[in-house]
């Protein structure tokens, strides 16, 4: 503390108080946004079976590669209305091979809120058949129209989102460890093995990442329960994402190691092992959360992008990257149903509001301007 | 240590490393369920004669450890082997990688050309409209996947009609005269070159502006402006060439990093490239094909990086190689 000199007028700064990082990060208008938005995300994939008005697996095999369902507000008079649907038709002209959906017009339906519909089970504990809303068949409510398969496309970004979003985290759980264990192992012991534990981390960095991933994936065999699927596409994208980390880690122990404080408690007679699991390993923390916020992402991008091409999550299971594969086999009719790119734009909105997050957090983070803001 | 001497310890020491890689991804491949000659098999007009000729001919009768060494011997010898559909692995490769290395040198042209001045641009002037642009454009790069990047720029495409979908070449192309043929050829890369530049420039002039506002801080700076220095020669003269170092390393990365980020846009855009035909292999399992590409990505990363740690060199005599 500077003592200061008798005279002197105090400060006319207003008195700087010490905000925790989250308390930083949270006054942060972009960061703030990002955090919302990707708290919506989240809860609504957990959600997914409330909200959604169909099941990830309910088809009507009539109404296959639909538009959206047109939602009318105005009654036939003109008046507003409670919005109501009409059930649709298919017409095949033989001459052009295009089909077309008309509206039954006799028929209107009100669009419902709270309605009973099928059965679920919130995250396969929570039963229910309560529906956000919808409408009664023979009507359907597909507001971002229908795949192949007559499934509605934006029930199936619900669910698609459970797997899109946690695949990101799960990774973490076990690139993370890994990455910090290696690394931290080959600083700990150096010498030769240190030597070889980082060659062979090179070398899986040196094979271009999406290489590898779609090497790794072409191993998977076909005849997989979807979670064996899943699980194992998480480890796949693990793999990919150790390596780096565990070079930073281990650069990192060694600098760290030689500091004073742990030079302190190793005079002191602190084992090295548990020097370095108390002192070390520690220090690294303010790192690791930012680069979890910004693997996160990646891991998101690599498995969309993995089943974007048909290695990864597997039909009949949504997945965003699944999903968006429908709008690459119809790409040369995509200006007739721009609806198709909505996975993407969730992925994009997804990644967004990550990177935004890790970016503020960085510098949140940053000792350079820790206590002050 | 001098270059030369250096150059020749770094690519000794590449080839463990490379060693390395082939057994992991030759593991890799042995372990995917796929028959490589599965379409053979299911073909009732193949005999069996045959399907056990062709086994013979790409050694997939042999135990594996016996296989990777006849491959690892036959690329010592410079024999990349044959693929499973016939054709050398060598001149496949060939082909597509120009396609590739096309695509991927005007697309570091027009991402350095674009990003060294943005960057310089929204670090001058920090905080204002210019940079705050180039922060949220730069986000958005970050963060698009380059699918959904190509799918928009195609959809763009078939609403203008001005630039054709996908694909490398017009069918028309080899009746063309040779600036037609140019023509089509340029038209045919606007789309893959404006996907790949905008993911790649957004993290480069990040890069360029966090560095030369780091720089814009040193004291030489400071006395280069008190000496009466006009702007922009302080910029460009002495703040932007200090600047640069971190940049040439982010150079070597991205030679290589283009290779592996651009398998995606390939297939999006049917580009005839090294990434869609690495992924293709790799669905039929078409040993000799992948192995050749994941060594060919690796001897690329590696290349890129060596260049990049001797052109530091060059360009900063502060750096001694050892």
């Amino acid at each position: 503390m500077i003592q200061e000199a008798p005279g002197f007028a105090p400060p006319t700064v207003a008195p700087r108080t010490r905000k925790t990082p989250w308390q930083r990060l949270w006054r942060d208008p972009l960061a703030r946004a990002g955090l919302i938005v990707l708290a919506i995300l989240y809860i609504s994939s957990g959600l997914a079976d409330p909200i959604a008005p169909y099941s990830m697996y309910f088809n009507d095999p009539d109404v296959a590669n639909a538009p959206p369902t047109p939602v009318h507000w105005q009654d036939d008079n003109g008046h507003q209305t409670w919005p109501y649907v009409h059930p649709v038709e298919r017409h095949f002209d033989p001459m052009t091979f295009r089909q077309t959906y008309f509206e039954k017009t006799d028929q209107s339906l009100p669009i419902r809120l709270f309605i009973k519909g099928e059965d679920y089970r919130i995250l396969g504990i929570i039963p229910g058949d309560i529906h956000l809303f919808g409408v009664e068949a023979p009507a359907r409510l597909f507001l971002l129209g229908s795949d192949i398969n007559g499934r509605d496309n934006l029930s199936r970004l619900f669910f698609g989102a459970q797997k899109s979003l946690t695949i990101g985290f799960l990774g973490l759980f076990i690139a993370f460890p890994i990455g910090i264990v290696y690394g931290g192992i080959s600083g700990f012991v150096g010498g030769l093995v240190d030597n070889m534990m980082m060659r062979v981390a090179e070398a899986v960095m040196s094979i271009p990442s999406f290489y590898l991933l779609i090497g790794l994936a072409a191993i998977l065999p076909a005849g997989m329960t979807s979670s064996e699927r899943f699980a194992l596409i998480t480890v796949i994208l693990s793999l990919i994402g150790w390596a780096g980390l565990a070079r930073v880690i281990r650069g990192m122990v060694l600098s760290i190691r030689e500091e004073e404080f742990v030079l302190a408690a190793r005079a002191a007679g602190l084992p090295e092992f548990v020097n370095i699991v108390k002192h070390v390993i520690p220090q690294t923390a303010s790192f690791l959360i930012v680069a979890a916020t910004l693997q996160v992402p990646s891991f998101i991008l690599s498995e969309s992008g993995l089943s974007f091409i048909g290695l990864g999550i597997q039909q009949p299971d949504a997945s965003w990257g699944n999903m968006l594969k429908a709008a690459l086999d119809n790409v040369n009719d995509l200006l007739n149903q721009p609806w198709l790119i909505a996975p993407g734009v969730l992925i994009f909105i997804t990644i967004l509001c990550f990177n935004t997050v890790g970016d503020v957090l960085r510098d949140v983070l940053d000792p350079k301007t820790q206590g002050t803001g | 240590m001098s270059i030369p001497v250096y150059i020749l310890k770094r690519v000794l020491q590449a080839i463990p490393l490379l060693i390395i890689i082939s057994i992991m991804s030759f593991i890799m491949l042995k372990l995917a369920p796929i028959d490589p000659l599965a379409y053979l098999r299911a073909n009732p007009a193949i005999s069996a004669q045959a399907i056990k000729a062709e086994e013979e001919r790409l050694g997939l009768n042999k135990p594996p450890v016996v296989q990777y060494f006849i491959w690892l011997s036959n690329l010592v010898r410079g024999d990349l082997g044959v693929s499973t559909t016939g054709g050398s692995v060598f001149l496949l490769l060939m082909q597509r990688a120009g396609n590739t290395l096309l695509l991927s040198i005007l697309t570091i042209f027009f991402t350095w050309m674009i990003a060294l001045p943005a960057g310089v641009w929204a670090a001058v002037n920090r905080g204002q409209w210019v940079d705050k642009f180039f922060g949220i454009f730069t986000t958005i790069g970050m963060s698009m996947p380059t699918f959904l990047m190509a799918l928009l720029l195609l959809m763009a495409a078939l609403a203008t009609r001005l630039l054709p979908i996908g694909g490398l070449t017009s069918p028309d192309f080899f009746e063309r005269d040779f600036l037609g043929q140019a023509l089509d050829l340029a038209q045919h890369l606007v789309i893959p070159v404006t996907v790949l530049t905008f993911i790649g420039l957004a993290g480069i002039q990040r890069q360029v502006r966090g560095n030369l506002l780091d720089v814009l801080r040193a004291e030489y700076v400071r006395t280069a402006r008190a000496k009466g220095l006009p702007e922009d020669k302080v910029i460009y003269r002495h703040a932007l060439r200090n600047a640069i170092n971190p940049l040439i390393t982010l150079f070597g990365f991205e030679f290589a990093a283009l290779l592996s980020g651009a398998a995606l846009t390939e297939t999006v855009l049917a580009y005839p490239g090294l990434g869609r035909l690495t992924l293709e292999a790799v669905l039929t399992k078409d040993m000799n094909l992948v192995m050749a590409a994941l060594m060919l990505g690796a001897v690329m990363l590696i290349m890129g990086n060596l260049l990049a740690d001797i052109l530091l060199k060059l360009v900063d005599p502060r750096i001694t190689l050892e």
